[in-house]
């Protein structure tokens, strides 16, 4: 094997010089360094989010009593015992906290997943297929997101009945259309490309051409979109968790604690 | 002109389609309720001949057209039917029609909305014009910090933190807005500034955000420059220049949040137990009135459709190159 050197000569390459030559990074390798690279803002977001998922899933080593536990009298002020006092039967307000932060936001990734499984599936196809399959669905979400989100939840939750299930599937459907709406958009941008053309020529089945073809390409977009919807979607359950309508036993959530104690 | 008017003219139409939609959607509420509604309603003791009464009272032995037909029918004369709340006399109370229950909080509910609007939308044009004056300044970064904060935490978190400081810590402002249909009007606007405060942090951030992004977009192009090299001062080159071509972004903006006050009011008026439509709808949510609820619903989702539709057509209005999209 030779090669050229910065004089122009060619000069042989010895086994020993090859070696010298780093293996190639590793996938975790190359996050990392992307990560070095990353702007103070995405560190801090990280960081945030970070610690959250850490007290989601250590909830029951970091609360220091039990969520439904009661360990002292109504309405205690803060002190060492209790650091955030207790609510109106006495349990510990610190430990409602942490289990609340578990629920909401358990429920809230697995809605916006559900939702971005049902949107993204529905808008992809929509561009893929075209035609009047296209115009259908693409109507169908235009009315469902004239009624606004809140006050559609409300009057499904009445015909439903509250609960975590009707919660998750009643939000997962109404965000889908934002999702689906985005997914479309992008999706149609893709379609029309060359790339997708020569795939159709080339006889490949429907399924084939939305997995992958078109769905790597609509992936960043989407991603980026899930963080987004992810708030929403957080601020959705904690305002009917707040009016107490999302659950029929309510669990611990932030807002439902926000909504008993006033201050 | 006359492409306007019809291009309206179908704005209009697909409007009124939307809205029937939206009708019948919210009219399956009662169709898709559980078989054993009235069972349910009436408790356990009830016999077959209550529950066929109460089921024939509240139209639920009828086909679903049919009912709906009716309801429609009532709706658009005026008619929204009656309250479940003591039908019959077989809860022992009388029979209230929604509207004597909807009418006097929906007027709470749209003085509280333009209180609102009237506050935050010159406030929001003002912030966001002074934004694009100073941009990259300490003025814009402060603000955006702000308004970007306030709208990432819920309506009631800022109820409550005003609430606290306002009502509790320092006695400016009353935290609770239980108005009467004879309430002074300076003491109904003094009860009635908290929930209203909320509101406008809720709505401003967005707006402000759109006029400041409108503006500095059209401070690239070439007639500002020209503007500019002339000797124009800066804020004359936004207010006189700038501004009149970004009308039509910020109107639509406005409408579209004048519209989410439909929903914001909503959490809102719980927190300050103001007896307004949105509380109506969550208290007939939690007894399961589907009359008043259907009643709440459609409001709030004709004012929806109603104020989207209105930010459709200025945008259409005021630019031409909307109209004559290929």
């Amino acid at each position: 094997m030779s090669v050229e050197d910065k004089t122009g000569d060619r000069v042989i390459v010895t086994a020993d010089a090859r070696l010298a030559i780093p293996p190639r990074r590793t996938r975790l390798q190359s996050a990392w360094r992307l990560l070095k690279t990353a702007p103070p803002t995405a560190w801090f977001g990280l960081i945030v989010v970070g610690l959250y998922l850490l007290i989601a899933i250590l909830a029951p080593l970091l609360a220091p009593y039990g969520e439904a536990d009661v360990v002292g009298d109504q309405y205690a002020p803060w002190d060492s015992q209790f650091l955030l006092g207790t609510d109106q039967l006495g349990r510990d307000m610190l430990s409602r906290l942490i289990y609340g932060a578990r629920n909401t936001i358990s429920i809230a990734v697995l809605t916006t997943a559900l939702s971005f499984t049902i949107g993204g599936f529905l808008g992809l196809t929509a561009a893929v297929i075209g035609g009047w399959v296209d115009q259908l669905l693409a109507r169908a979400v235009d009315i469902l997101m004239a009624i606004p989100q809140l006050i559609f939840a409300l009057v499904l939750l009445l015909i439903f009945g509250s609960s975590i299930i009707n919660l998750i599937l009643i939000i997962a459907v109404l965000d889908s259309t934002r999702v689906f709406r985005l997914s479309r958009a992008v999706s149609m941008n893709v379609v029309v490309q060359d790339f997708v053309e020569a795939a159709r020529l080339q006889g490949e089945k429907l399924v084939w051409i939305t997995t992958r073809e078109v769905l790597p390409n609509i992936l960043p977009p989407l991603i980026a979109e899930f963080g987004l919807r992810f708030c929403f979607v957080f601020l959705t359950i904690a305002a009917l968790s707040f009016l107490g309508l999302a659950f029929s036993r309510p669990p611990p959530t932030g807002a439902r604690w926000c909504a008993r104690t006033p201050p | 002109m006359s492409a306007i008017l019809k291009t309206i003219g179908q704005r209009l139409g697909l409007g009124l389609i939307t809205l029937f939609v939206v009708s019948v959607i919210i009219f399956a509420a009662i169709a898709m309720l559980p078989g054993d509604y009235a069972r349910s309603k009436l408790g356990q003791a009830a016999t077959p001949e209550t529950v066929a009464a109460f089921e024939h009272e509240i139209g639920l032995d009828r086909p679903p057209i049919s009912r709906y037909l009716t309801w429609i029918g009532g709706v658009v004369t005026g008619d929204f039917g009656n309250s479940f709340a003591g039908v019959g006399g077989l809860a022992g109370g009388s029979t209230r029609t929604v509207v004597s229950l909807i009418a006097p909080r929906l007027r709470n509910t749209l003085f509280l909305a333009a209180f609102a609007a009237i506050v935050a939308v010159p406030l929001s044009l003002a912030l966001g014009l002074l934004a694009a004056l100073h941009r990259n300044g300490i003025f814009d970064r402060v603000v955006n910090v702000v308004t970007l904060a306030s709208i990432s935490v819920p309506e009631f978190f800022v109820a409550y933190v005003l609430m606290l400081f306002l009502a509790v810590k320092f006695q400016i402002f009353p935290s609770l807005a239980d108005v009467s249909p004879d309430t002074p009007f300076l003491e109904r606007i003094t009860l009635c500034a908290l929930p209203a405060m909320t509101l406008v942090l809720v709505i401003v951030a967005h707006m402000m955000r759109m006029t400041r992004a409108a503006i500095i977009n059209l401070l690239a192009s070439p007639y500002i420059e020209t503007a500019r090299l002339k000797g124009v001062s800066p804020s004359r080159v936004i207010v006189h220049h700038a501004l009149p071509n970004a009308w039509a972004p910020i109107v639509t903006v406005i409408a579209v949040n004048l519209a989410y006050l439909v929903v914001g009011v909503v959490v809102v008026e719980v927190v300050f137990v103001y007896p307004g439509i949105g509380q109506l709808m969550i208290d007939s949510v939690s007894t399961r009135d589907v009359p008043v609820v259907q009643g709440c619903a459609l409001i709030f989702g004709a004012t929806y459709i109603f104020l989207n539709l209105l930010a459709d057509i200025v945008a259409i209005v005021t630019n031409p190159r909307l109209l004559h999209r290929r």
